[in-house]
């Protein structure tokens, strides 16, 4: 095989695209965990119900694009907020692997209902906007989507970074995930910036489903999990509770998995993209940008 | 060897013995078995119930093994459904050549043999996976058991021997479930007598000490790689025991089945039947495995009530709130006061043993 630059350029642009979807769902795990200290397993799913949302509104209802994508993003991070109220809440001081366990049973709800509703076969999310694909030079292309989603990703990173270093709520946000009851002596409301949070979450997995939906344009109920394992494995890799972790942890995995299905071997990608992950998580055993707890006696 | 010591102790010891917890849930398993048998040899048992009694032998087999690393040793394991694979392709493929090779060789002879391979190279990609493990804690180590199953299942899916993804035949193999049936009870009894006394020994406390305190536990000299190890290899063990059980079941296996929800199904079970509860396991995975059959009338809808009756059962069983209500309007007052009966018992033994 001759190796090409132009070839390796592409993969690596749809690697970064890849991983900036896996970046955006990675960010909903990592912001949950760091904030409630839960996996939320039912994450991936998120993004499964956006994306039927996008179809429903858009391709059902007929709405403008914009429209669907609106309402999308605003019935994820309701839905956030109610799987948070509902079934999140009352387990708040339970121990971590009732949580996880409640998390998977709302994962089961959400991709059984979408079964029941949309049934089992794929749905194809409809054109929303006529993106024109790049051209760099003669070899390379772009296409729109891609474009699309690292632009769409960086604005949602830029806006999310300033949102928690700058703001009062991201300020409230950072202290409840470093000491609840402090921050709740502080005045510091406990429950609504939890609330908030799995709201951005959500709303970033609808984000994400847009993209995803963009690019592989079929949806089905288990759509959401496959990334939503990938993005939670990309969530550890870059250090869990860690935001900039996340982001990080996410593109990786993204690109990882292009350059090795380009290279390597399309069978055994996933293998490959595991493999690199034990391999890092061996050798730096909280991830690349996790804290490093010190052990006390 | 804990046993042994206490033969030597009174004879009231022992009878305490043949009606405590740990024995009871032995009880539990034997009668459970028997009654099965019964039925099902006497052609009382619906065909439904037949089917069933294999899958449900080794999600048994499954969750106890799982309860030894998740409850005993404290570690969160998403990829235990890697093992069971690894035992069934394994302990089928060795079937299958012994069978070619010497088809005089009965079942009897072939399948426990084809079981302790299986559970044998299970047990290996047990320690391998073990290793990581001594470095990792909590979360992260939890990610690497997922992503180890997800290789082991990538790998499978892709290799030739394996049969790749349209799965490997086992049809030369398959027995009916009447036959499977004793091969699964002493299976699973075996492995719950032998969980139970591991838990009650040295080893066992060793282990929970590792599980409590990981620092104090290495201060006191406890091999702390040694035991998780053993725990890892042990539950691969057991698991790939499964696995061999489940491959002679069907008549083709494929990897795919072997994923991240089947791992997560036997934590559910785990969980549910409460940590470190071999008895709870048992129940559990009983229940988790007739409740969906039981919901199939109302086919679509069946795995949505599942899963709500599972997110009710876990705010039920965890939640705070909840357990403070059920704690004042329950039995509890007449539990907390048959408790504290115990344990006024106890201070006397105790006090006459120190005499």
């Amino acid at each position: 095989m001759v190796f090409k630059v132009t070839n390796l350029i592409v993969t690596l642009i749809q690697g970064l695209s890849l991983g900036s979807i896996y970046a955006l769902i990675a960010l909903g795990y990592t912001m949950v965990y760091g904030i409630a200290k839960m996996l939320n397993f039912a994450h991936g799913d998120v993004i499964m119900v956006g994306a039927y949302m996008i179809y429903t509104t858009v391709a059902l209802g007929k709405c403008p694009s914009i429209l669907g994508i609106v309402i999308s993003i605003i019935f994820s991070a309701l839905l956030g907020i109610i799987i948070e109220f509902l079934a999140y809440k009352p387990l708040r001081r339970a121990p971590s692997l009732s949580v996880l366990i409640t998390a998977i049973g709302v994962s089961y709800f959400l991709q059984n209902l979408a079964l029941l509703i949309f049934k089992s076969d794929p749905k194809s999310i409809p054109t929303l906007f006529n993106l024109p694909p790049l051209h760099i030079g003669d070899k390379i292309t772009v296409s729109g989507e891609t474009l699309f989603t690292l632009g769409i990703t960086v604005v949602l990173m830029i806006a999310l970074t300033l949102f928690i270093n700058k703001t009062k709520l991201g300020k409230a946000m950072r202290a409840v995930s470093e000491d609840k009851d402090a921050a709740m002596l502080m005045g510091i409301n406990v429950n609504r910036t939890i609330s908030i949070t799995f709201a951005i979450g959500s709303a970033l997995a609808a984000f994400a489903s847009l993209c995803y939906g963009m690019s592989y344009t079929y949806i089905k109920p288990t759509t959401g999990s496959m990334p939503g394992i990938k993005a939670f494995t990309a969530a550890v890799f870059g250090g869990i509770g860690s935001v900039p972790g996340a982001m990080l942890g996410g593109i990786m995995l993204g690109v990882i998995e292009k350059l090795s299905m380009a290279y390597i071997s399309t069978q055994f990608t996933d293998a490959i993209v595991f493999g690199v992950l034990i391999l890092v998580l061996v050798i730096k055993p909280t991830g690349l940008l996790g804290k490093k707890i010190n052990e006390k006696v | 060897m804990g046993e042994k010591k206490n033969n030597n102790l009174l004879g009231e010891s022992k009878i305490k013995k043949l009606i405590s917890r740990d024995a009871v849930t032995i009880y539990i398993v034997i009668v459970f078995y028997a009654v099965y048998s019964a039925m099902i040899y006497s052609g009382s048992a619906s065909r439904q119930m037949l089917n069933m009694v294999i899958t449900l032998s080794c999600y048994i087999l499954l969750s106890v093994s799982l309860n030894l690393v998740v409850g005993f040793l404290g570690e969160l394991s998403l990829g235990h459904a890697a093992f069971m694979s690894v035992g069934a392709y394994s302990g089928s493929m060795l079937s299958v050549a012994i069978l070619e090779k010497f088809p005089q060789i009965p079942l009897y002879v072939r399948l426990p043999i084809a079981m302790l391979f299986g559970g044998i190279i299970a047990a290996v990609f047990g320690i391998i996976i073990g290793i990581p493990v001594l470095r990792l804690n909590g979360d992260y180590l939890a990610i690497v058991t997922l992503a180890f199953g997800e290789i082991i299942k990538n790998v499978i899916i892709n290799l030739d021997f394996t049969g790749g993804a349209i799965g490997y035949d086992t049809e030369p193999i398959y027995e009916t479930p009447k036959n499977l049936l004793p091969f699964a009870a002493v299976a699973v009894i075996v492995s719950v007598i032998l969980i139970i006394n591991l838990a009650k020994s040295k080893h066992g406390r060793a282990i929970t000490a590792v599980r409590d305190n990981r620092i104090a536990a290495d201060a006191t000299g406890i091999k702390i790689t040694y035991y998780k190890l053993m725990v890892f290899a042990l539950a691969a063990f057991i698991a790939g025991i499964a696995g061999v059980i489940w491959g002679h079941s069907l008549s083709i296996i494929k990897a795919a089945k072997f994923d991240f929800n089947m791992s997560i199904e036997i934590l559910v079970i785990v969980v549910l039947g409460g940590l470190g509860s071999v008895r709870g396991s048992v129940i559990a995975a009983i229940i988790m495995i007739i409740l969906p059959e039981m919901l199939r009338d109302l086919q679509d809808y069946r795995m949505l009530i599942y899963s709500i009756l599972l997110i009710l059962l876990m705010l039920f069983n965890a939640s705070p709130k909840l357990i403070a209500i059920r704690e004042r309007f329950s039995v509890k007052n007449l539990m907390a006061e048959a408790k504290k009966r115990v344990a006024e018992k106890k201070k006397v033994k105790e006090g006459s043993a120190n005499e």
